[in-house]
């Protein structure tokens, strides 16, 4: 990953977490100034959406020119992808036990979003309970695209239909109609960039010593 | 989420007191400070795993 992004990045955050705090907020009734959680608790979905779709193209990519680069990258983008969506849903559910009342409301999104993430973890347990690494690479490369062709539907499209807490969710209205004067957007759009590349950063770490460890365990074989 | 409707309604609570002591500043240098270490970190890391990428031979194809 070129390191101008990296800098990019911690640059976008540092705003993120200064404006993010400094800046006004429309001032609205139940959620007062936690509505800055936005810039927090919003872009680790679109994080996770992004690395989740990034594994699947690898998984994808794998299926037709199998080789251990491409289940790397698929596996390792999927687990940076779960971390920021368990970082979503803990982070949802504080905000939502002091705006909605309890942690866990029952909301559709926030039910999609946690059979997501189970959806998500069978996929590790699946490539736990595989010896051989072409059939691993395999069989995950196929649940991977079937995991994600489940989230979509699960968290964007179903709590749209019913009745939701969630902003733009069940009739309520988007965010949009708050941030009227786009005062939140000029926090919250850099803030999902500075996410998802600290995410893919995160991701590419791990890549990178995956395949240094191969490296290493293939010339211990020569 | 209810937008306020009436306009004779009450004045919305926000942390207006607390924002004019100062107080932000404090949880806005905490928030800095955690992160700052934790890209410190990142970079920490990311020079080693280069480091170690670097001191492995070459592959013989």
């Amino acid at each position: 990953m070129k390191t101008w992004l990296k800098v990019l990045a911690a640059i976008l955050l540092l705003y993120t977490i200064i404006a993010g705090f400094l800046f006004e907020v429309p001032r609205l009734n139940i959620v007062n100034e936690t509505i800055r959680a936005l810039y927090f608790h919003v872009p680790m979905w679109f994080g996770m959406v992004v690395l989740f779709l990034i594994s699947t193209i690898h998984s994808v990519q794998y299926l037709r020119n199998p080789s251990f680069e491409r289940d790397t990258y698929a596996v390792e983008f999927a687990n940076t992808g779960l971390l920021l969506g368990l970082l979503g849903i803990f982070t949802g559910m504080i905000w939502a036990n002091y705006t909605w009342g309890s942690p866990w409301h029952g909301d559709p999104k926030q039910n999609g979003a946690a059979i997501s993430l189970l959806v998500y973890l069978a996929y590790f347990v699946l490539r736990g309970s595989v010896e051989n690494e072409d059939q691993r690479a395999r069989l995950s490369a196929v649940y991977n695209i079937f995991a994600f062709a489940a989230m979509i539907p699960l968290i964007f499209v179903i709590p749209r239909m019913t009745s939701s807490m969630h902003p733009g969710s069940g009739g309520n209205p988007g965010f949009n109609m708050y941030d009227l004067d786009s005062k939140m957007r000029l926090v919250f759009y850099p803030a999902v960039a500075g996410w998802i590349l600290l995410g893919v950063w995160i991701a590419t770490l791990r890549i990178r010593v995956r395949l240094i460890n191969e490296k290493i365990l293939n010339q211990e074989n020569e | 989420m209810f937008a306020p409707i009436l306009l004779n309604a009450q004045p919305i609570e926000m942390a207006d007191t607390m924002r004019s002591e100062g107080k932000i500043y404090v949880v806005v240098a905490i928030l800095l400070v955690i992160f700052v270490g934790l890209i410190g970190y990142l970079v920490f890391l990311d020079r080693k795993i280069t480091r170690i990428e670097k001191k492995l031979p070459e592959k013989k194809s």
